[in-house]
This record gives structure tokens, sequence and C-alpha cells, in this order.
């Protein structure tokens, strides 16, 4: 056995996803957002977190997956990785589960669409559904802001 | 590591006594009698020294050992001070630094520091030889006990160093003796033909009045070998023995370290008494310098930004409470809400005040900057400093430090003359830069000013023109003040050869640009001949600024009050294109018109023709532009946000605040608007 993993497990087009639960601060209800001029689209904008500015993106824009309306179950997951602090909107977060570490493995090539370098690993859980771990540290890797910029201008 | 929570506590303290072991160094560097001065400065040493033996730094400890070895020579009388010890006490002072800044950093405080210890070891030791003689007459002062201080210790070891033989001698008189304290004399005096007595038990006055037993001990420096001393002093006569011990480095150790261990508890079971003691020194030297000895605490800024935020939130539900009362319209609810936004401005000024910090702390240490600078460029300067006390919002104080320490290397390479030019042109000999804080309204200002040769206009003018920076016509009709906004141009230089200070032509844009970046400006004035004065503008806090509400489609946007004009409302009919700009005339000059909606991609659902424009003119330095936008809403003070470390470098946008419906908006950065 390695390591438990305490793991917040939300949907994205009906695939399901997890990130570490230490690196989620808290998980909110859609909130009105501020529209940043001039950023990529799935920068949905800012938001007000008591007292505290946060940007808010949406998972599948960022994925290049196809956006739909925000629904009831729509969720802003608030994670924070290093220095940065982002809200992440998601289809519904729906649970917690403990995750091996040593289940984890090699993500394929493609996951749901996503490119395997935004994903840690698929792990098992309830021993017959698959779990992909995010890679958080890419999925916020800020080059990519930049450069999405550029390719729109 | 339990030493951890101490580490921060260490770091700041050590920071405090750096600090004061400058200034007082700088002091003392002035009136180099003052032992009063001295003390201070040997109490920092040696508060230091402790407090970075206990967290494990050798270095500094050993360091600080050896200045204080020197210290307390001077404190004693025994040493005066001069130029070469100052200039190692300095030294090792900056090693200090480094070395505290490397913890601070994260490293282990380590650093070469033998260079500047060899330098005070050989002040101390070079002391020792003159000071030989003296020494044993007022040895009674370090006590009755055969026990060495550090000052002694280190005298032995580096004796031992030096290839000297170090002796401990036990000298027993006959019983029968009858004038002891003459017979003991012949041996010291035999002694000192052949080395020197560095400790005797008892002191030499007491043998000198026979209040010894029949024995006497002493430490012995010589060369000579153990069984001639020993000959030398069995020759006197109606001595019985004297049993002589060679000490090699391990075991003069052991016997110190018995009694430094000792020495070391008492001392810092001390240190508490001694830092009473010195801001006791304080309060009563305090004619020269007001006590600043407030009854304070430290607090992490990062609490104060929580606190900050809190307060904010709460700014946010006093707004809605208020409009909930307005509509539920009873008085007692009114009231006490009334009353509840009395309380939380008075509470708003406190929170503000709390992250004000005097200038004080950025300017302590320019006179160590400009001591070494004088020093090297050989120029004689007085650096007089005022308004220290003035406050300014922390975040300003991190960011204003190098700025200032750019302005004043400039005063002092290019605005100062040499000693030679300043006899020519019958100035005094010392130059003076002026360094001034004040409040005035809702800004502070600092003002540099030099009495040196002022800025030769013709010669910035004809470098702005060499560099392209202005073409000879326009040069014609420039005022003296744009001539020296020059000097703020990037990689623009008036000196003709490049030194270690300035002439490479970096700094002075990086001035203006940094302080720009924080809401303020530069003005220079400048009178040939007699001197220059750069005065920078700098608002009071950065966490709180006024700031004009608009609506643009249905977005709301602020922008600062510092950077509007004024506002108006212009018929589209004014709005002229040229080259397919929009330009309208505007108080007789043309100036550009910026659509917000457009140059920010706002969602419209259909364009509206409209009659009549809300305009905003907004500035950045000399250029105007008009901003179009929807409505004008209000003005209003507005607490900063940034946009966190994720959206960086975002367009026009130079932050965000929240407003009273706990809504963010974000704020304009006109100038990235104004090419």
């Amino acid at each position: 056995m390695g390591e438990e993993l305490k793991v917040i497990v939300f949907t994205l087009a009906h695939e399901q996803y997890g990130v570490e639960v230490d690196k989620v601060k808290t998980i909110e209800r859609i909130v009105p957002m501020t529209r940043v001029p001039k950023t990529p689209d799935f920068v949905k904008g800012v938001i007000n977190l008591r007292g505290v500015v946060v940007p808010v993106i949406d998972l599948r824009g960022r994925f290049n997956l196809p956006e739909t309306e925000l629904t009831n179950d729509s969720r802003i997951i608030i994670v924070s990785v290093g220095e940065l602090e982002v809200g992440l909107i998601v289809d519904s977060a729906s649970d917690v589960v403990d995750v091996d570490e040593d289940s984890i493995v090699d993500p394929p090539e493609v996951v749901g669409g996503i490119k395997a370098k935004y994903l840690r690993g698929v792990a098992k859980i309830h021993s017959d559904q698959l779990l992909v771990m995010l890679n958080l540290q890419e999925v916020l890797n800020k080059k990519e802001i930049v450069q999405l910029e550029v390719v729109e201008e | 590591m339990e030493m951890n929570q101490y580490l921060a506590m260490f770091i700041e303290e050590s920071k405090d006594h750096l600090q004061s072991l400058n200034e007082n160094l700088l002091k003392l560097e002035q009136k180099p009698d003052d032992i009063e001065v001295v003390q201070v400065i040997f109490r920092s040493a040696h508060t230091l020294k402790g407090m970075s033996a206990t967290m494990g730094y050798q270095d500094i400890a050993s360091l600080t050992h050896e200045m204080e070895n020197v210290l307390d020579l001077v404190r004693n009388n025994k040493l005066a001070m001069n130029g070469g010890i100052f200039d190692a006490l300095f030294k090792g002072t900056d090693f200090l630094e480094i070395m505290v800044q490397d913890i601070i950093d994260g490293g282990t405080g380590k650093a070469d520091v033998s260079s500047v210890v060899v330098v005070l070891q050989a002040i101390v030791s070079g002391d020792f030889k003159n000071q030989g003689a003296n020494d044993n007459k007022s040895s009674s002062s370090f006590g009755q006990e055969m026990e060495l201080d550090e000052y002694q210790f280190s005298v032995l070891e580096q004796s031992l160093d030096s290839g000297f033989y170090v002796y401990y001698i036990k000298v027993s008189i006959r019983d029968d003796c009858v004038l002891k304290a003459a017979r003991a004399y012949m041996v010291f005096d035999v002694l000192e033909r052949h080395g020197e007595v560095v400790k005797s038990s008892p002191s030499v006055q007491e043998i000198e009045q026979e209040k010894f037993d029949k024995y006497f001990t002493v430490y012995y420096l010589s060369k000579q070998e153990e069984k001639e001393i020993k000959q030398l002093i069995v020759n006197v006569s109606e001595i019985d023995t004297a049993e002589i011990i060679n000490m090699d480095k391990e075991t003069l150790d052991q016997i110190v370290k018995k009694d430094y261990s000792t020495t070391n508890y008492e001392q810092s079971s001390i240190i508490v008494h001694n830092e009473v003691a010195a801001t006791a020194q304080v309060t009563t030297t305090a004619k020269a310098a007001p006590a600043t000895m407030n009854r304070t605490i430290r607090v992490d800024i990062e609490r104060l930004d929580v606190l900050m935020n809190l307060f904010s939130e709460l700014l946010i539900d006093r707004v809605r409470l208020e409009a909930l009362a307005e509509e539920i319209k009873r008085n007692d609810l009114s009231e006490t809400i009334e009353h509840m936004s009395r309380v939380s401005s008075d509470l708003q000024n406190i929170v503000l005040k709390l992250r004000m910090v005097p200038v004080e702390s950025v300017f302590n240490r320019f006179p160590r900057v400009i001591r070494d600078l004088a020093k090297s460029l050989d120029k004689k300067v007085n650096l007089v400093l005022s308004g220290e006390e003035t406050e300014l919002d922390r975040t300003v104080i991190d960011e204003i430090g190098d700025p200032l320490v750019h302005l004043l290397r400039n005063s002092l390479d290019h605005g100062i003359e040499s000693t030679g030019d300043r006899i020519k042109a019958g100035k005094s000999e010392t130059g003076t830069i002026n360094l001034r804080a004040f409040h005035s309204g809702n800004h502070v200002f600092i003002e540099i000013e030099d009495d040196g040769r002022g800025i030769n206009r013709d010669k910035v003018l004809q470098i702005a023109i060499k560099n392209n920076i202005v073409s000879p016509e326009i040069a014609q009709t420039l005022t003296d003040d744009e001539i020296y906004r020059f000097l703020f141009a990037p990689g623009f230089s008036t000196a003709d050869k490049i030194s270690d200070i300035s002439g490479r032509g970096v700094g002075l844009d990086v001035v203006t640009t940094r302080i720009s970046s924080l809401g303020g400006h530069v003005n220079i004035e400048s009178r040939p001949g007699l001197g220059t004065k750069f005065s920078v503008q700098l608002p009071l806090t950065l966490s709180i600024i006024g700031a004009m509400l608009i609506r643009v489609s249905d977005e709301k946007y602020a922008i600062p009050l510092s950077s509007i004009v004024e506002t108006a409302i212009i018929e589209s009919s004014r709005i002229r294109k040229v080259h397919g700009k929009s330009m309208i005339d505007f108080r007789n000059t043309v100036i550009p018109v910026i659509a917000i909606d457009e140059l920010l991609n706002c969602k419209r659902d259909k364009k509206e023709i409209k009659v009549e424009h809300e305009i905003v003119i907004v500035r950045k330095g000399d250029k105007l532009a008009a901003l179009i936008v929807d409505e004008l809403i209000g003005q209003q003070e507005i607490v900063l946000k940034t946009l966190g470390k994720y959206l960086v470098d975002m367009f026009a946008i130079s932050g965000a605040t929240i407003l009273g419906d706990g809504q963010v908006a974000l704020i304009l950065d006109t100038n990235a608007m104004i090419k």
C-alpha cells in the first residue's frame, strides 16, 4: 500500500476527475463574475471570495471541450498551487474519496479529449470506476495564457 | 526544528543591532572620543554575538567577538579610534549584514570573514605591544581572581599563533623574606625584560602593597625557553621556587572554556539588563535625538493585510445595510447603522494607520551609503536628514529605498563638485546633501537637494539632440523643466566617463519608472552653480485611493482620480475622424477619443446611436485623452486589490476593487490607453 490520498471528485463532460484535497481551498456555488478584458475565453473573470479577488477559469474551455450553460450543479473549486489561487468551474463536485497512491497509473495520450500533460494519472476507485487525476501545475500554467493571447490577437 | 520559531525574532533583532552598529559607528566617526557611543556599539556587538552563538551561527559570533575585542580596548581607553579601525569595523559590519541576509534568504549564515578577522586581530595585538607596560599597572581592573577575560585570552591566543610561549608561573617567596614586595618587584622586572606579563594574581598594585601571602601567579609571554625563565626567577634572592607550566592552545582553551562558560552564562542573563541600561542611556542622551522608545509590538505584515481584507468586507456590508435601512425606514435601525458607520470610519483610519511606517526605516541606511560613496569619490559631503518621522504606507516604504539611493548617488557623483572645484567656486569644502520628507495634503514629498554645481542645461540639450531624443528645432522651444526631464530618458548620461557609481545612463530612468509605478512622480529644480533639487511626490497610501466609478455597457470600472483631469459631456458631432482616428477639440487642443467599450471588447446587444457622450479626460504626463463611457456613477474611496498571481500584466487593468454590492470592479490603467 502506498500513501492514501484524499481526493475531491468532480465531473466534467461526463468524466470523473480528481484533485488532491490539500490543494483545494473551498468549493463555491456559481457567483456573479466580473469579466476581465483581453484574456482567453476560458478565463471567465474574477470573483469576490470573502474580500479576496480570485480569477476563475472554465475547465471545459481550458481543455478545449465544448462549453455548456452553467447549471444548478455547477461549482467553482478554488484551488491553490504555490502562489496561485484560481477558481475552476466544473459541471459538479460530488465526492471525496481515498486513493491509494500506488494505484495511480500513467495516463494514456488523451483521456476524454484532454491531453496527457494536464493529467497526473488515472486511479481506480470503488473497484470499477476510473478517476482521472489532474496535474494542476500544468492546468494553471501561466505561459499558456500568454500564448493563447498572442494567437488570439 | 525548535529553533525556527526564534529565527524570525533573531533576524529582526539582528537587523536592529546591525542598524544600531552602523548608526553609532557613524556617530563615533564624528566624535571619536565619545566613550558613551562606544559603549552602545559594544553592547550591540555583544548582544549580536550572544544571539548568534545561541542560534548556532558561529561565523557571526566569531566575527562579532573580534569586533568586540577591539571595542573593548577602545572603551577602556586603551586604544584610540582611527581611520583604519573605523574601516575595519565598518567592513566587519558589512560582513555581518551579508551573513544575516544569507540567513534571511534561507542560507546557513556562513561567510569567509578571515580577511576582516585578521585586520581586527592585528589591531588588538598591535595595541597590546604598545600597551604591555600599562597593562600591568591597570590589571587590577580585571578583577582579583586569576581568571582571564576575553581580551586577555585572545591576546594569549594570538601570541601563541605568532610564536610566543605562554607560561603560567607560580612564584613562591621564602617564608623568612622581609621585603616580599621588593622581591616580587624584582621578579617582575626580570620577567618584563624578557617578555610580557599579561596578568598577575594578586594584581600588581596589591603585590606592591605586599597584599599577598607567600606566592603569586602570572600569565607570561616570552620567546625564552621554560628553563631559562626558571633560572632567571630563581636567581632573584629569597625566591623559594618557581613552578612553570608551559601552556599550549589546548590547555589554554580548557582554562578559558571553564570560565568562559560561566561568564557566558552570566552574560546571557545580563543581556536583558544591558538592554535596559541601553534604553536608559538613550533617554539620558535624548537631548541629541528625541527618544523613540515607544511601546510597540511587532506584527507580521500579512496579518495587517488580513485585517485590511476583513475590514473592507465590513465596509461592503455597511453599504448594504445602509441601503436596506433606507428601504425599511425604521428610525432605530437607521440610527444604529449611522452609529456603526461612524465607528467603522474611525476603524478605517486606524487600520490604515497601522500600515504606516516612518520613512526613518529607509533613511537610516543612507548615511552609511553616502559615507562609503564619498570616500570612494574622495569628496567631502554632509548628509542632513530631516522629517524622518514622516509616515508612509508600508508598501511604498518597501519600494522607495532603491530609487532614493539612485538619486542620492546621482547628487553625490554629479551634483557635488570635487573638493578642489568647490574651493575654486568659493564654496565651503564640504558639500551638503539635504534629504527631507514631509506631508502635504494627500501626498508625501521626499526632497533630495545638493549644493553642487547644478545641471548644465546646454550639455543636457546637446546630448538629447545627439541621442535623437529631441529634434534641434523643438529644442529651441523647450523650458528648463522639459530639458531636465531628459535626464530621466533611458540610457541618458551626461558623465564624460563611466564611474562605478553612475554615468552608465541606467538609474534615473529606473527611478521615474519605479516611482510612477507607485503613483508618484519626480520633479527637478536646478540653479547653475548653486545646486539641484529632486522632489519625489508619493501617495500617502496605496491601499485606498479615490476613484471615479464608470459604467460601460453593463460593466463597471474604476478610474483613479489621480489620472483624471475632468469629466464632460460632448455632442457626437464634435468627434471628428483624423486619419481614421477619432479626435475632439478640447480646450483648444486636439485630443484623441477612446471608446472604452471597443477597446475592452465589451459585449453590446445593439449599437445605440447617441447624440451626446459622457467623457472622462485622463492624463499621462502632459498627454491627454478622452474616454467615452456610458455613465459616470460617481466618486468613491476604493480599496485596492490585486488580481492575484494568475492574471498578470493584463492590458489596461491595474487591479480590482470590491464594490458595495459585493461585485468586483476592475481598475483601469489609463496610462496604457494613451500612446
